[in-house]
């Protein structure tokens, strides 16, 4: 049955959530002494007005959104996957491996290698505690974690011994070789004496995530495999009398899921540092857990998210630089966004619902927009399927 | 695309504008944030004591992000801010890649050389300082066991760890040295629960100083050590009054010297390496009152002679960092 018309929950719902997040975040910066109306601007500005904002709203976007497609789709077959940053991390190692010792005559060659490398390596990190899960019952969120601590120990390991060069304090593999550097979006999109996106980190990974997203899409929604996934989420035995083997699912899944997590950090190393560091992820996995959750599971919604938190991110360093608003607010603003679209998702979609449930009864044609009728799980903070026709 | 073309030539030309100005320093805080009870919080006190000084501002950006390092720089670059003071090695490659596009403006950096003519490196002898409170831990210890504490395993701690060990077995031959780290992540730098728990594993093999080098962890080992009636070394600035007559002194690393020092220079600050150590009081021991009556005579003056002996050149303490491989203890 169907409780409100798709426009609503896809677009209503999140909408209400932000701009009751932003009200509460104004009364707290009103609160420190500060003007909540010269904040946004600055914040709107400083992440959407240029091309020099754009190039830092999108960086940290798609580093959301490989993270956020990890978890989206781990979500649609039930496993909870908040290793990102772990397979992340792994991720990078595997580029680092590629660019530092093997010798590349283009970059393309190199994009294409560091896409494989760094997949494979998520991919792998993921595929222990997936073997868990499966054969033994292990649970995902447990397992997934801890190879986060693992992932960080065995960087720390590396970057401060074998892998890093000598006589340096950095915590950080030598740079990479010229032939490894991929195209910032200043070398493509520049054209004589217009310069864009002047020094900026966004770089042609962006398009790298926004391709994984349609084949995630595809995966979903328009193979067997993700038919299985899903299925599989809804009701476990319910698909596995249908002939869908458990262990397949959960391992391949969380293999899929792994590699993506692994993608992003094609887009930190080899895009913006060209070289690997410590801190690379800087807890971007965490971040797709609430990007995943606000964009709904689906590669849309996970798009739409990243980009919103690319503006958190960068707005907030926009809004630190210009303001004495300090750095702790900034976090604040981003917790409560996260907190009103993830975590209180049902104390605005359900009031939204009843309203329309009210207008309907009372014989009022609504929204002609609606989509087809979308049986919803249980679980509404998390539906592990969403099918949409936004596209 | 004509309105970023516009807001380009803006900024640009406000950038000019501001550069004609006399120029305002700015500091830019590493990822521990100007309060981190560490060197960042030391940064921020040289650059708070020179505005109170002159009365002067400074612009001030403390970082959240790896990416934000580059986009800072360039930042206060453009706005004319001169010089453009960071504390933190990591900070290292980026300067070096940014410097030489802003020819007319001076860079500080802190705990970090880099190699350009607008650019002055400080960076510290921080196992000169390490190895003169290792002298003191090892004559004031009754078991012949002290113990270290480390935030992240990383090249600048094992520095430290290092002078601290050959400090001690300078004073005693005999003597053990523990050495265990917080964490692989930086949140090692403010886990005062995990530093309370190393201190007590380091009691429990017979420790009774405990050196940390650690950051905000520290203040969970200082804590620890008073509770359980030890004694505990703190780090970066003068720790001794968190619990007088429990701290058996500090390792001192005047950061706050260096910023405050830059800034005063103003756009004039001398370019080039500059070495803190011992000879220059860049690093070094704090005796106050709430130590002295831990700080014997005899104790005070072995320590002396040897801060005498460094400054001369006569002991040369290991730099851990010189061949990642430290003579008196192994990592």
């Amino acid at each position: 049955m169907e409780r409100m018309p798709r426009w609503a929950d896809v677009l209503l719902v999140p909408l209400i959530s932000l701009i009751l997040a932003a009200a509460i975040s104004a009364i707290v910066i009103l609160a420190i002494g500060e003007n909540p109306w010269n904040a946004l601007k600055i914040m709107v500005t400083g992440a959407l007005g240029s091309s020099y904002a754009w190039g830092y709203t999108l960086y940290y976007a798609t580093n959301f959104i490989f993270t956020g497609l990890a978890v989206a789709l781990a979500n649609h077959a039930r496993l909870f996957n908040i290793g990102g940053d772990g397979q992340a991390t792994v991720g990078g190692l595997g580029v680092a491996l590629i660019a530092l010792y093997l010798p590349w005559p283009h970059w393309t060659l190199a994009l294409l290698a560091a896409i494989v490398a760094s997949a494979a390596f998520g991919a792998a990190w993921a595929a222990i505690p997936a073997y868990l899960q499966a054969k033994r019952g292990s649970h995902i969120v447990i397992t997934t974690i801890m190879f986060n601590y693992i992932a960080y120990a065995l960087l720390t390991y590396l970057l401060t011994g074998p892998m890093k060069p000598s006589g340096t304090m950095e915590t950080a593999t030598a740079p990479f070789p010229e032939g490894t550097h991929i195209p910032s979006f200043r070398d493509l999109f520049s054209h004589g004496e217009t310069i864009l996106f002047r020094g900026t980190p966004a770089n042609v990974t962006f398009f790298v995530a926004v391709l994984a997203c349609v084949l995630v899409w595809m995966l979903i929604w328009k193979t067997r495999l993700g038919y299985e996934i899903r299925a599989f989420g809804f009701s476990e035995g319910a698909a596995r009398y249908a002939g869908i083997g458990s262990t397949k699912i959960i391992v391949v899944t969380m293999l899929l899921s792994g590699a993506l997590a692994g993608l992003m950090a094609i887009n930190n190393t080899l895009g913006e540092a060209e070289r690997l560091i410590l801190n690379a992820v800087e807890g971007a996995g965490f971040i797709g857990i609430a990007v995943a959750l606000m964009g709904r599971s689906h590669p849309l919604g996970v798009f739409l998210a990243a980009v919103l938190f690319g503006f958190l991110y960068q707005g907030g360093a926009e809004l630190s630089l210009s303001t004495s608003i300090p750095r702790e607010m900034v976090v604040v603003i981003q917790a409560l966004v996260i907190m009103f679209t993830g975590a209180l998702d049902n104390m605005v979609r359900m009031p939204v619902e009843r309203l329309f449930a009210n207008r309907r009864a009372r014989g009022t044609p609504v929204a002609p927009l609606a989509g087809p009728t979308a049986e919803r799980a249980p679980d509404r903070a998390a539906p592990p399927s969403t099918p949409t026709t936004a596209e | 695309m004509t309105k970023f073309t516009t807001l380009l030539g803006a900024s640009a030309a406000l950038a000019l504008v501001a550069g004609a100005a006399l120029a305002e320093p700015a500091i830019i805080f590493d990822l521990g944030g100007k309060f981190d009870k560490s060197f960042n919080e030391s940064a921020n006190a040289g650059a708070t004591r020179w505005a109170e000084e002159t009365g002067e501002t400074f612009a001030e950006f403390e970082l959240t992000a790896e990416a934000q390092r580059e986009q800072a720089i360039r930042r206060f670059a453009e706005q004319g801010k001169s010089p453009i003071i960071m504390v933190g090695f990591m900070s290292a490659t980026p300067l070096n890649e940014i410097a030489p596009d802003y020819p007319d403006t001076k860079f500080v950096i802190v705990d970090a050389v880099v190699d350009q003519p607008n650019v002055r490196s400080v960076v510290f002898n921080e196992h000169e300082g390490s190895y003169l409170v290792g002298m003191l831990a090892a004559m004031a210890s009754q078991t012949g066991t002290v113990g270290f504490v480390g935030g992240m395993d990383i090249p600048l701690i094992r520095k430290f760890g290092c002078g601290y060990a050959q400090g001690v077995m300078a004073a005693n031959p005999d003597a053990t040295v523990i050495a265990n780290f917080t964490g692989t992540t930086p949140a090692a730098w403010n886990d005062p629960a995990k530093g309370s728990e190393l201190t007590l594993a380091q009691i429990g093999q017979g420790a009774d100083v405990v050196y940390a080098a650690a950051g905000g962890t520290g203040v969970g080992v200082l804590q620890t050590a008073a509770d359980e009636n030890i004694l505990s070394i703190g780090v970066d600035s003068n720790q001794n009054y968190l619990h007088p007559g429990q701290v058996l002194t500090s390792m001192v690393k005047h950061v706050d010297n260096a910023v405050y020092e830059a800034m005063k220079a103003g756009e004039a600050v001398e370019t080039g390496t500059q070495v803190m150590g011992v000879a220059n009081e860049g690093v070094g021991y704090a005796l106050d009152d709430n130590n002295a009556s831990l700080i014997t005579p005899e104790m005070k003056a072995a320590v002396d002679e040897a801060a005498a002996k460094i400054a001369s050149g006569e002991i040369e303490v290991h730099d851990y960092s010189a061949d990642e491989s430290c003579p008196a203890i192994q990592f």
